[in-house]
């Protein structure tokens, strides 16, 4: 009996110490989390997958090398690499302004750059054709100058930029807070110039924030329909989007189509996204000496 | 003290009473009086009229049975609504612009039976439209028949025939000028549809998308769309001067109306959903219908506005493509006929 006592007590004192969590029931949350991720996640996706698995490898095949389909990705991986191309530079400069500057009305413009996010894309795509069109607000003017946005795939471009503009900016702003003024202002005092602090001090501490917001709006680009439509003018081969021709596919019935183009394109997003991460956790291990 | 609280209590209390008596009573109302419920699944620009129609068939109704009758409206391309159709929404009655999308409530969700088209008169199809051109202040480019839209410096505007029930017809339409023109030179038919398709500068995915397009942000020269639509235009843009153009040989598009057995069995709504539609059909209804520019059968009513609808060529769908399910496989099927003319070139 005693000597029991005596070899149980240390025993529950280590096992209590390595379960010691700061919120209780650790079983039963992770059990409704991994209920509700298959809910609302992996039940959708999986419907995909099967309703894809209903056709042969050769048909599948046959629907997504179609060439309108192929056309559509093109133009819908080089617009959305152009987005997100002009975000990280775009949303770099929005995020320094907010963090490193203070002029009235900053809380405003921090609020609004997710107002992107907030906005119905139906919406911004109908504003964006306003505003873009030859007879538009910026349309009249850049037809002077002869550049088409409205109707051409500089318009996907435009809406791609738009809705994801605060994927960036939201990804560098609080890197950029991090980031200690003395590093600058020591490099500075070296007698090193704005162009040298930024690529010796700024920039190392900062691409890989401006990457991962990159790559995020890429991915999310890559299937935005409410915006572009409307200013995407649809011509085939030029500026049709991947995610026009999933729904062209609905309007003709052809679910198991629809299904194998939409598994495409979530597949690439995945595979992306997963990049990310893998990159993201060698980069954060070297960073902290691992 | 205690009894004031008692007594306010006692008054809140017959308050909540009072008024809940009062909800109970007022929503009891017009149930007592047998309040039915029909649920008409339609197409897009379809709202103004038939939020007229329902108040019209309301009151026709009531006076017929003494019933009042609610009738909900669901609006959308008229696939998609045949889409919602097949994945269970329980709607009593569709009015559709597109004959296949009644196909397919048949074909994929055996809900109506494939006859649907011979139950009413005129194939079922209470009102029908054509394809019309709409062109800007002036026919600045002298705009008069279908061959006028392929010269070098016209920009059309047009649904996309992928997307829109409207888009099929416009081709169809011009198809049907095509054949009339070039016979059975096959190779001719395609070049001309193939420029057609060619001049078009925006292929929006809706009806309404390109009118806009064309209305509000100024592009293009030729607006292609039903003729219904181009002469609303006009009337709700007065100050742009727009001019209606009907091509002398064009499309009989038909607006097919069915009502959802299986639905209806369930629901107990046959005999007012059976009755919505062959209302359509009478005299009233009709001259309503005609002043939203859509033309109709009615004798009486098509001789009071026959000036406002020019007498055209209209060729049905059998004698451009055969049937609609052959139309579609050919010519609107991925890899059909229309893929092929739109192919990079």
């Amino acid at each position: 009996m005693a000597t029991t006592d005596v070899s149980e007590r240390p025993a529950k004192r280590l096992s209590a110490s390595a379960t010691k969590r700061v919120l209780p029931g650790f079983g039963l949350s992770l059990g409704i989390s991994l209920f509700f991720i298959s809910l609302v996640l992996l039940l959708p996706i999986s419907g995909l997958v099967i309703r894809t698995a209903g056709m042969g490898w050769d048909q599948f095949w046959f629907v997504i090398t179609d060439p309108r389909v192929v056309a559509s990705y093109k133009v819908t991986a080089l617009a959305a690499l152009a987005a997100s191309l002009f975000n990280c530079v775009f949303g770099l400069l929005m995020a320094w302004v907010l963090v490193r500057y203070e002029f009235p009305g900053k809380r405003l413009l921090d609020a609004i750059m997710d107002l992107p996010f907030a906005l119905p894309t139906a919406v911004a795509g109908i504003t964006l054709a306003t505003l873009f069109a030859e007879n538009g607000w910026y349309g009249q003017y850049l037809a002077k100058l002869g550049i088409e946005v409205a109707y051409t795939p500089l318009g996907i471009v435009v809406a791609m930029a738009f809705t994801s503009v605060p994927f960036v900016v939201r990804t560098v702003q609080p890197v950029l807070e991090e980031l200690a003024p003395e590093d600058e202002e020591a490099a500075m005092s070296l007698g090193a110039s704005d162009m040298t602090v930024f690529r010796r001090i700024l920039f190392p501490t900062l691409w890989p924030a401006v990457v991962t917001g990159g790559a995020l709006s890429f991915a999310r680009s890559l299937g935005e329909y409410g915006a572009v439509i409307f200013i995407a003018g649809n011509s085939p081969y030029v500026s049709e989007v991947i995610s026009l021709m999933i729904f062209v596919r609905l309007e003709e019935y052809d679910f198991p189509a629809a299904s194998a183009i939409a598994a495409v394109v979530m597949t690439v997003s995945l595979l992306l996204l997963l990049a990310i991460n893998v990159w993201q956790g060698r980069y954060l291990k070297r960073l902290h000496g691992g | 003290m205690p009894n004031a609280i008692l007594s306010t209590l006692k008054l809140r209390k017959g308050l909540w009473f009072s008024a809940l008596a009062l909800v109970f009573s007022l929503a009891g109302g017009p149930a007592s009086a047998q309040e039915r419920e029909l649920l008409n699944s339609s197409y897009d620009i379809a709202r103004e009229l038939f939020a007229e129609y329902n108040q019209m068939f309301a009151k026709h109704w009531q006076e017929k049975t003494g019933e009042t009758v609610n009738i909900q409206q669901s609006h959308s391309g008229s696939s998609k609504q045949a889409r919602a159709i097949l994945q269970g929404l329980d709607a009593d009655v569709v009015t559709y612009n597109q004959v296949t999308d009644v196909n397919i409530l048949a074909e994929r969700g055996n809900l109506i039976p494939d006859d649907w088209a011979s139950r009413l008169p005129n194939n079922s199809s209470p009102y029908y439209s054509t394809m019309a051109f709409l062109v800007r202040d002036g026919n600045p480019k002298n705009i008069q028949n279908w061959d006028d839209l392929i010269r070098e410096d016209v920009e059309l505007i047009m649904p996309n025939p992928k997307t829109s029930g409207n888009g099929r017809y416009t081709y169809l339409a011009a198809l049907g000028y095509a054949q009339e023109q070039f016979g059975d030179d096959q190779e001719k038919i395609d070049q001309f549809m193939s420029d057609l398709l060619g001049h078009v500068k925006v292929f929006d995915s809706g009806g309404r998308g390109a009118t806009t397009t064309f209305v509000e942000r100024g592009l293009g020269d030729v607006l292609l769309t039903f003729e219904s639509e181009v002469n609303n235009i006009p009337e709700l843009n007065p100050d742009k001067n727009f001019e209606v153009i009907v091509p002398k040989v064009s499309f009989l598009a038909e607006f097919p109306v069915a009502w959802i057995d299986k639905n209806i069995e369930k629901k107990g709504t046959e005999k007012l959903a059976k009755e919505y539609l062959e209302y359509l059909y009478s005299e009233e209804a009709q001259r309503m219908l005609a002043g939203f520019n859509y033309r109709v059968h009615d004798e009486t009513v098509k001789k009071e506005v026959a000036d406002k609808f020019p007498d055209l060529k209209l060729l049905p769908i059998d004698e451009i493509a055969g049937s609609w399910e052959e139309a579609m496989e050919t010519h609107f099927a991925s890899g059909g006929k229309l893929d092929q003319l739109q192919r990079q070139r």
